[in-house]
């Protein structure tokens, strides 16, 4: 059954590169029928009208990485009933959680003229750090349909399904040919949590990893490998930071091979 | 081992030159011909438009973990391994919508899923797969639930056999009593003889239907010459596996080492990734999704591929009773080799060998086998057996 009154959906943002609202955006055909099923109550991407909260769900993009974010997050934690984090940023830090394994103040005295007016926190860490998430949605940027998916099984109360097994199993179903098998280019597919459809491997390309660890991800059995067929430690460092670098799984992982 | 015998049925002889007419007279009948070709560097199955397009003078060099195509001394039409696809995903879709239903006016329609299925002609189809083909009948045809979705497929197909000239490095069928050569359920077997400048099939005929396809191709009957060049073909298969396994008394095997410390040892390499299970051709298990538009008034309803390998194959009533790795892995080769056999009377194998090469970290399944059959009833300390026993 769907919910009976038209839930009020807004759209937050944390340190992001947008990416993962544009995907809502981008959803084109589908875009009317999410304007039908939901009262877009704050999207600024979208439209400068506001109406004020409590909102039933709240997407919220990005990592919190400024002391005045670790604030709002809770303001906005209070004013949603159902909160879903989109993209890698807001589940596991992002790219930005680069920084996380170095100092920061370091960067901001090279990058800022004057780093006296930064304000940033040593670390680029996940929503759910700071508050409870009811869902979160991986991905780099986070796949349209699978965001269509979780509002659509928000509105008829199912669970959403975005499988949390590895790339392989889309790989495989849509008969791509293994590029670590046949070609001998390193994947991350086999620790990488299925959602995006596989692209990768079907450009000939290995998974880079974007939609985040899955789960029970054997990060370094498949590290094993990649060494085997010629990535250096400096190598399986990089593939592993990059924008899930600080998941647990991920983040120990290259943290292994930054130390041999 | 005993040369194959090519007497049960009459043989004829389709030269070289004469093969294109199978396509021809194939397509002319309706069938859409599904065959090997190479693409990204494997020889997959996909539909197939003419004789060009099969892999022609190609073989592959197949390990734990690695596959590659390379060139072969001849122009062999059928010179390979089997490679990562098997003709499961043309019977056994990857993804099938089961039904539709909308709500229009306050009433609800359902709407059957996925539409006919077409008349498939495959070609090229190893003794291995013909196994795998008679264990998945077994799976969704017998008993009282028959897959009305996979019947059709599998009436509607036509099946060209080849016999197997090349093994791969990881083919076992020896071992499993599966091949090299095809015995049974196709409709025409050939043989691909490359000798002394001669390059030609021996055809036999499996079912009245393709005697009737191979008349129209050729009336050349073959002499016992031509059988006894057929049937080094296929010795000379016989003799060339690139794996063993020893299968006798497997099922016991496994089932008294359930507590063994290798299945430990796999579980550090093993991925979990799904893989083994994907690329066997007889592995069946799928997963039912339901999908829904935004209005609530369309849904449809899914069935996909799974596998023991992933956590939500094994939910519960709040969590996964496999939560380890060494439990799934554990899973996988117990169904193939041990309780497939108390489940359907066959071994769940036919020792086709694409668990060992398509393993993205190359476990081989004939490996741990062996490993464990070195090791038989090995026996743990009380705390091995205790940690043994976590899920
Ligand atoms: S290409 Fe990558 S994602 Fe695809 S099956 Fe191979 S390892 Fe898995
Ligand atoms: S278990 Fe492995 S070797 Fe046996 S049939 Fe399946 S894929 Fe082939
Ligand atoms: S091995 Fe696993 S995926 Fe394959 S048929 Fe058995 S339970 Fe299903
Ligand atoms: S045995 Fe290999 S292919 Fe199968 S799940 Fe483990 S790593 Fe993946």
């Amino acid at each position: 059954m769907a919910v009976k009154h038209k839930p009020k959906l807004a759209v937050w943002k944390f340190a992001s590169c947008d990416g993962c609202q544009l995907s809502l955006l981008d959803c084109e055909e589908e875009l009317l029928a999410v304007a039908g099923a939901v009262d877009i109550a704050n999207f600024p991407e979208a439209t400068r009208a506001v109406v004020r909260g409590p909102y039933d769900l709240s997407l919220v993009e990005g990592s919190i990485t400024t002391p005045r974010d670790a604030e709002r997050i809770h303001q906005v934690r209070r004013a949603s009933k159902y909160l879903v984090t989109i993209g890698a940023c807001a589940t596991a830090g992002g790219i930005q959680a680069l920084r996380n394994f170095k100092e920061v103040k370091e960067f901001i005295s090279i990058v800022y003229a004057t780093p006296g007016y930064i304000e940033a926190l040593n670390k680029s860490t996940p929503i759910s750090d700071q508050v409870f998430v009811d869902f979160e949605l991986q991905g780099c940027p986070i796949n349209k349909y699978q965001l269509l998916e979780v509002i659509s099984a928000y509105l008829n109360r199912r669970k959403p399904n975005t499988p949390p097994y590895s790339v392989c199993l889309e790989c495989k179903r849509r008969a791509t040919v293994c590029v670590m098998v046949a070609h001998g280019t390193p994947c991350l597919g086999p620790v990488t949590q299925a959602g995006c459809g596989a692209i990768c491997p079907s450009y000939n390309r290995g998974c880079y990893g974007c939609f985040g660890p899955k789960e029970t991800p054997n990060t370094a059995a498949l590290a094993k490998r990649c060494a085997r067929i010629g990535m250096s430690d400096p190598d399986l460092v990089r593939a592993f930071r990059t924008y899930n670098s600080y998941s647990e799984p991920f983040r120990r992982e290259s943290i292994a091979h930054e130390q041999k | 081992m005993s040369m194959p015998m090519f007497s049960l049925t009459e043989c004829f002889i389709l030269s070289q030159k004469s093969f294109p007419r199978l396509f021809e007279v194939l397509q002319a009948k309706g069938y859409q011909v599904i065959g090997p070709t190479v693409r990204d560097g494997a020889v997959v199955y996909e539909q197939l438009s003419s004789v060009d397009e099969l892999p022609c003078g190609w073989q592959d060099d197949q390990g734990g973990g690695t596959y590659r195509l390379k060139r072969r001394a001849d122009n062999a039409l059928f010179g390979y391994g089997v490679g990562p696809h098997s003709w499961k995903k043309l019977l056994h879709l990857p993804a099938y919508c089961l039904w539709s239903a909308q709500t229009e006016n306050g009433k609800l329609q359902i709407a059957p899923g996925d539409g006919p299925a077409p008349k498939l002609a495959f070609l090229g189809v190893r003794s291995c797969e013909l196994h795998a083909l008679a264990i998945q009948d077994k799976v969704f045809l017998r008993g009282k639930y028959v897959d009305p979705a996979y019947r059709q497929r599998r009436e509607n197909a036509l099946i060209v056999a080849v016999n197997c000239a090349q093994p791969s490095g990881t083919c076992f069928c020896v071992s499993m009593n599966t091949g090299p050569k095809a015995s049974f359920s196709f409709d025409l077997a050939l043989t691909e003889v490359i000798e002394s400048g001669q390059h030609f099939f021996l055809v036999e005929t499996g079912s009245p239907q393709g005697a009737e396809l191979l008349g129209q191709i050729t009336e050349q009957k073959a002499t016992q010459k031509d059988k006894d060049a057929a049937a080094r073909v296929v010795a000379n298969a016989a003799a060339h596996m690139g794996r063993t396994m020893e299968s006798a008394g497997i099922k016991d095997l496994l089932y008294r080492n359930y507590d063994h410390p290798r299945w430990e040892d796999v579980a550090a390499r093993c991925l979990s990734c799904a893989n083994c299970t994907m690329v066997c051709p007889t592995c069946f298990c799928t997963t039912v999704e339901d999908a829904t538009d935004l209005a609530g008034k369309q849904a449809s309803r899914w069935r996909k591929w799974d596998s023991c390998f992933t956590m939500d194959f094994s939910f519960i009533h709040g969590s996964s009773v496999r939560a380890s790795t060494k439990s799934r892995y554990r899973q996988w080769m117990t169904h193939k080799l041990a309780t497939w056999f108390d489940q359907f009377g066959t071994s769940g194998c036919v020792g086709c060998g694409r668990c060992i090469s398509w393993c993205p970290v190359g476990i081989d399944i004939t490996e741990e086998a062996r490993v464990i059959r070195q090791n038989d009833g090995i026996t743990l300390t009380k705390e091995q057996v205790h940690e043994n026993q976590k899920p």
